[in-house]
Protein backbone atom coordinates (compact mmCIF):
# COMPACT_ATOMS: atom_id res chain seq x y z
CA UNK A 1 0.00 0.00 0.00
CA UNK A 2 0.76 3.67 -0.84
CA UNK A 3 2.32 5.72 1.83
CA UNK A 4 0.33 8.35 3.14
CA UNK A 5 2.06 11.85 4.53
CA UNK A 6 0.01 13.76 6.15
CA UNK A 7 1.73 17.68 6.93
CA UNK A 8 0.01 19.82 9.82
CA UNK A 9 0.17 23.42 8.76
CA UNK A 10 -0.01 25.29 5.60
CA UNK A 11 2.23 28.38 6.36
CA UNK A 12 5.45 28.58 4.61
CA UNK A 13 6.94 25.35 6.08
CA UNK A 14 3.99 23.08 5.16
CA UNK A 15 3.36 24.59 1.51
CA UNK A 16 7.54 23.97 0.71
CA UNK A 17 7.37 20.37 1.62
CA UNK A 18 4.84 19.96 0.04
CA UNK A 19 6.22 21.69 -2.88
CA UNK A 20 9.31 19.67 -2.74
CA UNK A 21 7.63 16.37 -2.03
CA UNK A 22 6.22 16.98 -5.32
CA UNK A 23 9.33 17.61 -7.92
CA UNK A 24 10.37 13.91 -6.36
CA UNK A 25 6.99 12.16 -5.94
CA UNK A 26 4.34 13.35 -8.17
CA UNK A 27 1.90 10.53 -7.34
CA UNK A 28 2.04 9.94 -3.29
CA UNK A 29 -0.57 10.37 -1.06
CA UNK A 30 -0.77 13.76 0.93
CA UNK A 31 -3.05 15.50 3.00
CA UNK A 32 -2.11 19.20 4.30
CA UNK A 33 -4.32 20.14 7.05
CA UNK A 34 -5.23 23.66 7.66
CA UNK A 35 -7.08 25.34 10.85
CA UNK A 36 -7.39 28.88 8.63
CA UNK A 37 -8.56 28.74 4.98
CA UNK A 38 -5.43 27.81 3.89
CA UNK A 39 -4.45 30.23 1.40
CA UNK A 40 -1.16 30.22 0.41
CA UNK A 41 1.25 33.22 1.00
CA UNK A 42 4.36 34.84 1.57
CA UNK A 43 4.89 35.49 5.17
CA UNK A 44 7.86 37.75 4.97
CA UNK A 45 6.07 39.71 3.03
CA UNK A 46 3.31 40.52 5.79
CA UNK A 47 5.69 43.76 7.33
CA UNK A 48 6.49 45.42 4.34
CA UNK A 49 2.55 45.26 2.93
CA UNK A 50 1.10 48.25 4.31
CA UNK A 51 3.52 50.31 1.87
CA UNK A 52 2.89 48.13 -0.96
CA UNK A 53 -0.72 48.95 -0.48
CA UNK A 54 -1.57 45.14 -0.32
CA UNK A 55 -4.49 43.63 0.89
CA UNK A 56 -5.02 40.48 2.46
CA UNK A 57 -6.33 39.33 -0.53
CA UNK A 58 -4.12 40.41 -3.12
CA UNK A 59 -1.14 38.77 -0.52
CA UNK A 60 -2.60 35.42 -1.40
CA UNK A 61 -0.91 33.62 -3.98
CA UNK A 62 -2.89 30.56 -4.48
CA UNK A 63 -6.09 29.73 -2.80
CA UNK A 64 -6.44 26.16 -1.13
CA UNK A 65 -8.11 24.72 -3.89
CA UNK A 66 -5.99 26.19 -6.34
CA UNK A 67 -2.72 24.88 -4.28
CA UNK A 68 -4.33 21.83 -4.14
CA UNK A 69 -4.74 21.54 -7.27
CA UNK A 70 -1.14 22.68 -8.32
CA UNK A 71 -0.11 20.19 -5.96
CA UNK A 72 -2.00 17.30 -6.91
CA UNK A 73 -2.75 16.77 -3.01
CA UNK A 74 -5.83 17.38 -0.96
CA UNK A 75 -5.53 20.07 1.78
CA UNK A 76 -8.14 20.52 4.17
CA UNK A 77 -8.78 23.89 5.65
CA UNK A 78 -10.54 25.28 8.88
CA UNK A 79 -9.77 22.13 10.34
CA UNK A 80 -8.63 22.02 13.84
CA UNK A 81 -6.34 19.08 14.86
CA UNK A 82 -6.51 18.28 18.62
CA UNK A 83 -4.53 15.86 19.36
CA UNK A 84 -1.53 13.36 18.16
CA UNK A 85 -2.32 9.58 19.00
CA UNK A 86 1.53 8.37 17.57
CA UNK A 87 1.06 4.52 18.39
CA UNK A 88 -1.91 4.34 16.37
CA UNK A 89 -1.08 6.92 13.97
CA UNK A 90 -3.99 8.41 13.95
CA UNK A 91 -4.88 12.27 14.58
CA UNK A 92 -8.05 13.78 16.19
CA UNK A 93 -9.32 16.48 14.69
CA UNK A 94 -13.08 18.50 14.16
CA UNK A 95 -13.40 16.58 11.08
CA UNK A 96 -12.96 13.26 12.95
CA UNK A 97 -10.01 10.93 12.84
CA UNK A 98 -7.06 11.16 9.87
CA UNK A 99 -4.80 7.96 9.36
CA UNK A 100 -1.44 8.88 8.47
CA UNK A 101 1.61 6.48 7.56
CA UNK A 102 4.12 9.29 8.27
CA UNK A 103 3.07 13.33 9.73
CA UNK A 104 4.91 16.62 9.41
CA UNK A 105 4.18 19.20 12.19
CA UNK A 106 4.27 22.17 10.32
CA UNK A 107 2.12 23.98 12.52
CA UNK A 108 4.12 27.22 13.22
CA UNK A 109 4.89 29.57 16.23
CA UNK A 110 2.56 31.76 18.33
CA UNK A 111 2.52 35.39 19.28
CA UNK A 112 3.91 35.71 22.70
CA UNK A 113 1.32 37.39 24.68
CA UNK A 114 2.44 38.92 28.52
CA UNK A 115 -0.60 39.84 30.20
CA UNK A 116 -0.93 42.91 30.77
CA UNK A 117 -2.85 45.22 32.56
CA UNK A 118 -6.00 47.46 32.09
CA UNK A 119 -9.67 47.52 30.32
CA UNK A 120 -7.62 47.12 27.06
CA UNK A 121 -5.26 44.60 27.19
CA UNK A 122 -7.29 42.60 25.32
CA UNK A 123 -7.32 45.03 22.63
CA UNK A 124 -3.33 44.43 21.85
CA UNK A 125 -2.78 42.91 18.46
CA UNK A 126 -0.13 40.94 16.95
CA UNK A 127 0.49 40.10 13.19
CA UNK A 128 1.89 36.25 12.59
CA UNK A 129 -0.79 35.31 9.75
CA UNK A 130 -2.60 36.48 6.42
CA UNK A 131 -5.93 36.29 9.01
CA UNK A 132 -4.19 38.66 11.62
CA UNK A 133 -2.95 40.79 9.00
CA UNK A 134 -6.50 41.53 7.67
CA UNK A 135 -7.50 42.20 11.20
CA UNK A 136 -4.96 45.02 11.47
CA UNK A 137 -5.18 46.63 8.01
CA UNK A 138 -8.65 46.88 8.92
CA UNK A 139 -8.09 48.28 12.49
CA UNK A 140 -6.33 50.79 10.34
CA UNK A 141 -8.82 51.88 8.70
CA UNK A 142 -8.94 56.02 9.64
CA UNK A 143 -6.40 55.65 12.21
CA UNK A 144 -3.35 57.90 12.42
CA UNK A 145 -1.42 56.73 16.03
CA UNK A 146 0.27 53.00 16.90
CA UNK A 147 1.92 51.81 19.72
CA UNK A 148 3.99 49.01 18.83
CA UNK A 149 5.58 46.89 21.57
CA UNK A 150 8.95 45.09 21.10
CA UNK A 151 11.68 46.52 19.21
CA UNK A 152 12.90 43.35 17.58
CA UNK A 153 12.66 42.72 13.65
CA UNK A 154 8.88 42.84 13.05
CA UNK A 155 8.69 45.73 15.43
CA UNK A 156 11.28 47.67 13.71
CA UNK A 157 9.93 46.32 9.99
CA UNK A 158 6.53 47.45 11.06
CA UNK A 159 7.41 50.84 12.08
CA UNK A 160 8.97 51.54 9.33
CA UNK A 161 5.93 50.30 7.27
CA UNK A 162 3.44 52.09 9.22
CA UNK A 163 5.43 55.40 8.77
CA UNK A 164 5.51 55.07 5.39
CA UNK A 165 1.80 55.10 4.51
CA UNK A 166 1.95 57.89 7.47
CA UNK A 167 0.80 56.78 11.02
CA UNK A 168 2.55 57.63 13.98
CA UNK A 169 4.45 55.42 15.63
CA UNK A 170 5.92 54.73 19.16
CA UNK A 171 8.25 51.72 20.13
CA UNK A 172 8.49 50.18 23.71
CA UNK A 173 10.91 47.83 24.41
CA UNK A 174 12.68 46.80 27.79
CA UNK A 175 15.81 46.98 25.89
CA UNK A 176 18.41 49.89 25.99
CA UNK A 177 18.98 49.80 21.68
CA UNK A 178 16.67 48.28 18.93
CA UNK A 179 17.61 45.12 17.88
CA UNK A 180 19.29 44.44 20.75
CA UNK A 181 21.15 41.26 20.55
CA UNK A 182 21.35 41.51 17.08
CA UNK A 183 22.60 44.50 16.18
CA UNK A 184 26.24 45.99 17.19
CA UNK A 185 25.70 49.14 18.77
CA UNK A 186 26.48 51.89 15.91
CA UNK A 187 24.37 50.42 13.44
CA UNK A 188 21.24 50.13 16.54
CA UNK A 189 21.77 53.75 16.83
CA UNK A 190 21.84 54.56 13.68
CA UNK A 191 18.61 52.43 12.82
CA UNK A 192 17.00 54.57 15.85
CA UNK A 193 18.16 57.53 14.11
CA UNK A 194 16.51 56.95 10.83
CA UNK A 195 13.13 55.55 12.36
CA UNK A 196 13.03 58.97 14.34
CA UNK A 197 13.98 60.84 11.27
CA UNK A 198 10.80 59.05 9.71
CA UNK A 199 8.66 59.68 13.08
CA UNK A 200 9.10 57.31 14.71
CA UNK A 201 9.31 57.63 18.90
CA UNK A 202 11.20 55.38 20.99
CA UNK A 203 10.83 54.17 24.60
CA UNK A 204 13.65 52.05 25.25
CA UNK A 205 14.94 50.77 28.50
CA UNK A 206 11.19 50.87 29.23
CA UNK A 207 8.08 48.63 29.79
CA UNK A 208 4.16 48.80 28.81
CA UNK A 209 2.48 48.62 32.46
CA UNK A 210 -1.27 49.51 31.29
CA UNK A 211 -3.43 49.65 28.19
CA UNK A 212 -6.61 51.23 28.59
CA UNK A 213 -9.88 52.83 26.88
CA UNK A 214 -10.16 56.38 26.43
CA UNK A 215 -13.23 57.11 24.60
CA UNK A 216 -12.07 55.77 21.35
CA UNK A 217 -8.41 56.25 21.76
CA UNK A 218 -6.14 53.85 24.22
CA UNK A 219 -4.10 55.02 26.77
CA UNK A 220 -0.69 53.04 26.86
CA UNK A 221 0.97 53.92 30.21
CA UNK A 222 4.88 53.18 30.44
CA UNK A 223 6.95 52.33 33.55
CA UNK A 224 8.54 55.66 33.29
CA UNK A 225 5.53 57.34 33.68
CA UNK A 226 4.71 58.02 30.25
CA UNK A 227 1.20 58.59 29.15
CA UNK A 228 0.68 57.52 25.30
CA UNK A 229 -2.49 58.02 23.90
CA UNK A 230 -3.17 56.06 20.60
CA UNK A 231 -5.15 53.92 18.58
CA UNK A 232 -3.90 50.76 18.31
CA UNK A 233 -1.22 48.79 20.58
CA UNK A 234 0.86 46.07 18.39
CA UNK A 235 2.87 43.32 19.91
CA UNK A 236 6.01 42.22 18.27
CA UNK A 237 7.44 41.01 21.73
CA UNK A 238 8.38 37.28 19.71
CA UNK A 239 7.18 33.99 19.15
CA UNK A 240 6.79 30.65 21.01
CA UNK A 241 6.63 27.50 19.10
CA UNK A 242 3.53 25.74 19.31
CA UNK A 243 4.67 22.21 20.81
CA UNK A 244 1.49 21.42 23.38
CA UNK A 245 0.23 18.83 20.96
CA UNK A 246 3.62 16.96 20.50
CA UNK A 247 4.13 17.20 24.48
CA UNK A 248 0.82 15.42 24.96
CA UNK A 249 1.73 13.06 22.76
CA UNK A 250 4.91 12.05 24.43
CA UNK A 251 7.08 13.52 21.63
CA UNK A 252 10.19 15.43 22.96
CA UNK A 253 10.22 19.60 23.25
CA UNK A 254 12.36 22.26 24.22
CA UNK A 255 12.08 25.60 22.67
CA UNK A 256 10.46 23.91 20.02
CA UNK A 257 9.76 19.96 19.01
CA UNK A 258 13.08 18.06 18.66
CA UNK A 259 14.59 16.86 15.60
CA UNK A 260 17.27 15.13 14.52
CA UNK A 261 19.13 16.14 11.37
CA UNK A 262 16.71 14.40 9.70
CA UNK A 263 13.78 16.26 10.77
CA UNK A 264 12.68 13.19 12.97
CA UNK A 265 11.31 13.87 15.94
CA UNK A 266 11.57 11.30 19.21
CA UNK A 267 8.81 8.97 17.58
CA UNK A 268 8.84 6.57 14.49
CA UNK A 269 7.20 8.18 11.66
CA UNK A 270 6.88 11.76 12.97
CA UNK A 271 8.48 14.82 11.43
CA UNK A 272 8.89 18.78 12.06
CA UNK A 273 10.05 21.98 10.35
CA UNK A 274 9.61 25.00 10.33
CA UNK A 275 9.04 27.38 13.16
CA UNK A 276 7.58 24.55 15.74
CA UNK A 277 10.63 22.91 14.87
CA UNK A 278 13.91 22.54 16.91
CA UNK A 279 16.50 21.10 14.98
CA UNK A 280 19.12 19.76 17.85
CA UNK A 281 19.68 22.60 20.03
CA UNK A 282 18.38 25.45 17.47
CA UNK A 283 15.50 26.98 17.41
CA UNK A 284 15.32 29.44 13.80
CA UNK A 285 12.13 30.74 12.93
CA UNK A 286 13.40 32.00 9.84
CA UNK A 287 12.91 31.62 6.04
CA UNK A 288 16.32 30.01 5.20
CA UNK A 289 16.59 27.41 7.98
CA UNK A 290 12.69 26.22 6.84
CA UNK A 291 13.79 26.06 3.11
CA UNK A 292 17.19 23.90 4.22
CA UNK A 293 14.71 21.69 6.28
CA UNK A 294 11.90 21.16 3.58
CA UNK A 295 14.50 20.10 0.94
CA UNK A 296 16.38 17.21 3.32
CA UNK A 297 12.87 16.12 4.45
CA UNK A 298 11.52 15.87 0.97
CA UNK A 299 14.74 13.49 0.17
CA UNK A 300 14.27 12.09 3.04
CA UNK A 301 10.44 11.21 2.57
CA UNK A 302 11.05 10.08 -0.83
CA UNK A 303 13.78 7.29 0.37
CA UNK A 304 16.81 9.30 -0.05
CA UNK A 305 17.73 10.01 3.62
CA UNK A 306 19.53 13.31 3.52
CA UNK A 307 20.68 15.15 7.07
CA UNK A 308 20.05 18.73 7.01
CA UNK A 309 22.52 21.34 7.03
CA UNK A 310 22.88 25.16 8.26
CA UNK A 311 25.25 26.88 7.03
CA UNK A 312 25.49 30.40 8.54
CA UNK A 313 22.26 32.15 6.96
CA UNK A 314 22.03 35.53 7.50
CA UNK A 315 18.71 37.43 8.03
CA UNK A 316 17.83 40.40 6.13
CA UNK A 317 16.13 43.24 8.04
CA UNK A 318 12.99 45.09 6.00
CA UNK A 319 13.47 48.02 6.99
CA UNK A 320 14.05 50.14 3.75
CA UNK A 321 14.77 53.55 5.42
CA UNK A 322 18.10 51.19 6.82
CA UNK A 323 19.38 48.70 4.57
CA UNK A 324 20.53 45.80 7.49
CA UNK A 325 21.60 42.38 7.06
CA UNK A 326 21.58 40.01 10.60
CA UNK A 327 24.04 37.20 10.98
CA UNK A 328 24.05 36.59 14.77
CA UNK A 329 25.71 33.66 16.42
CA UNK A 330 22.57 31.11 16.75
CA UNK A 331 23.98 30.45 19.83
CA UNK A 332 25.25 32.50 23.16
CA UNK A 333 28.97 33.13 22.23
CA UNK A 334 31.33 35.35 23.92
CA UNK A 335 32.93 37.56 21.74
CA UNK A 336 33.09 41.27 21.13
CA UNK A 337 31.70 43.54 18.37
CA UNK A 338 34.47 45.17 16.06
CA UNK A 339 32.80 47.68 14.04
CA UNK A 340 33.75 49.41 11.11
CA UNK A 341 31.89 52.62 9.77
CA UNK A 342 32.36 53.99 6.40
CA UNK A 343 30.51 56.29 3.88
CA UNK A 344 29.30 52.73 2.56
CA UNK A 345 27.51 52.02 5.65
CA UNK A 346 28.47 50.31 8.26
CA UNK A 347 30.75 46.43 8.96
CA UNK A 348 30.39 45.06 11.93
CA UNK A 349 32.26 41.80 12.86
CA UNK A 350 31.52 39.71 15.83
CA UNK A 351 34.52 37.84 16.78
CA UNK A 352 34.67 35.32 19.33
CA UNK A 353 37.39 34.30 21.80
CA UNK A 354 39.39 32.51 19.23
CA UNK A 355 39.04 35.24 16.85
CA UNK A 356 36.97 33.54 14.61
CA UNK A 357 34.35 35.83 12.66
CA UNK A 358 31.05 34.15 14.38
CA UNK A 359 28.46 36.82 13.72
CA UNK A 360 28.31 40.13 11.76
CA UNK A 361 26.00 42.96 10.92
CA UNK A 362 26.38 44.69 7.42
CA UNK A 363 24.31 47.98 6.32
CA UNK A 364 22.78 50.63 3.53
CA UNK A 365 25.54 49.27 0.65
CA UNK A 366 27.84 46.96 2.22
CA UNK A 367 24.47 44.52 2.56
CA UNK A 368 25.88 43.20 -0.94
CA UNK A 369 28.42 41.95 1.01
CA UNK A 370 26.77 39.12 3.36
CA UNK A 371 27.12 35.79 1.26
CA UNK A 372 31.17 36.55 0.95
CA UNK A 373 31.32 37.10 4.79
CA UNK A 374 28.64 34.22 5.45
CA UNK A 375 31.14 31.63 4.04
CA UNK A 376 33.92 33.05 6.61
CA UNK A 377 31.33 31.64 9.32
CA UNK A 378 31.66 27.93 10.27
CA UNK A 379 28.44 25.77 9.66
CA UNK A 380 25.66 26.10 12.77
CA UNK A 381 25.39 22.03 12.20
CA UNK A 382 28.02 19.91 12.09
CA UNK B 1 9.56 46.05 -17.96
CA UNK B 2 9.66 42.37 -16.69
CA UNK B 3 11.28 41.37 -13.61
CA UNK B 4 11.33 38.10 -11.75
CA UNK B 5 10.15 38.22 -8.11
CA UNK B 6 10.90 35.55 -5.25
CA UNK B 7 7.14 34.03 -4.24
CA UNK B 8 8.52 33.66 -0.82
CA UNK B 9 10.27 36.54 0.59
CA UNK B 10 9.55 39.32 -2.37
CA UNK B 11 13.30 39.34 -3.52
CA UNK B 12 13.01 40.78 -6.97
CA UNK B 13 15.54 40.12 -10.13
CA UNK B 14 16.31 42.96 -12.35
CA UNK B 15 18.41 41.58 -15.45
CA UNK B 16 19.70 45.08 -15.85
CA UNK B 17 21.60 45.17 -12.51
CA UNK B 18 22.04 41.13 -12.20
CA UNK B 19 23.73 40.36 -8.85
CA UNK B 20 27.24 40.71 -9.14
CA UNK B 21 27.72 39.92 -5.74
CA UNK B 22 26.49 36.48 -6.41
CA UNK B 23 28.76 36.49 -9.87
CA UNK B 24 26.12 36.48 -11.82
CA UNK B 25 27.17 39.88 -14.46
CA UNK B 26 24.53 42.73 -14.93
CA UNK B 27 22.63 41.87 -17.80
CA UNK B 28 22.47 38.60 -17.44
CA UNK B 29 18.82 37.32 -18.52
CA UNK B 30 16.72 34.91 -16.35
CA UNK B 31 17.07 32.17 -18.60
CA UNK B 32 20.95 32.46 -17.82
CA UNK B 33 20.92 31.87 -14.71
CA UNK B 34 21.64 28.66 -13.58
CA UNK B 35 19.06 26.28 -12.11
CA UNK B 36 20.79 25.56 -8.78
CA UNK B 37 20.84 29.29 -8.35
CA UNK B 38 19.30 30.21 -5.04
CA UNK B 39 17.17 33.62 -3.62
CA UNK B 40 19.61 35.24 -2.02
CA UNK B 41 17.44 36.61 0.47
CA UNK B 42 15.49 33.02 1.42
CA UNK B 43 17.45 30.43 -0.49
CA UNK B 44 14.32 29.20 -2.57
CA UNK B 45 15.12 27.77 -5.92
CA UNK B 46 14.80 29.24 -9.29
CA UNK B 47 12.01 27.39 -9.45
CA UNK B 48 10.12 29.40 -6.93
CA UNK B 49 10.23 32.52 -8.89
CA UNK B 50 7.22 33.81 -10.85
CA UNK B 51 7.59 36.95 -13.45
CA UNK B 52 6.04 39.90 -12.46
CA UNK B 53 5.63 42.35 -14.27
CA UNK B 54 6.39 46.47 -12.84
Amino acid sequence: MAEKTVILGTGLAGYTLARELRKRDPQAELLLISRDDGSSYSKPMLSNALSKDKTADTLVMAAAEKAADDLNADIWTDTEVMQIDAARQQLQSSRGAIDYHRLVLAHGASPIKIPFAGDAADHIMSVNSLADYRIFRQALHNRKRVVIIGAGLIGCEFANDLTNIGISVDIVDLAPQALGRLLSQQAATELQNRLQTAGVKWHLDNAVTSVNHAGQALHVDLKDGTRIETDIVLSAIGLRANIKMATEAGIATERGIIVDRYLQTNQDGIFALGDCAQVEDLHLPFVMPLMNAARALAATLTGEQTAVNYPAMPVVVKTPIYPIVVCPPPRPTHGEWHEEVSEDGIRARFQDEKGNLAGFVLTDGLVKERMAMAKEIKDWLV
Amino acid sequence: MKQWQCVVCGFIYEQQHGLPEDGIAAGTSWDDIPDDWLCPDCGVGKSDFEMVEI
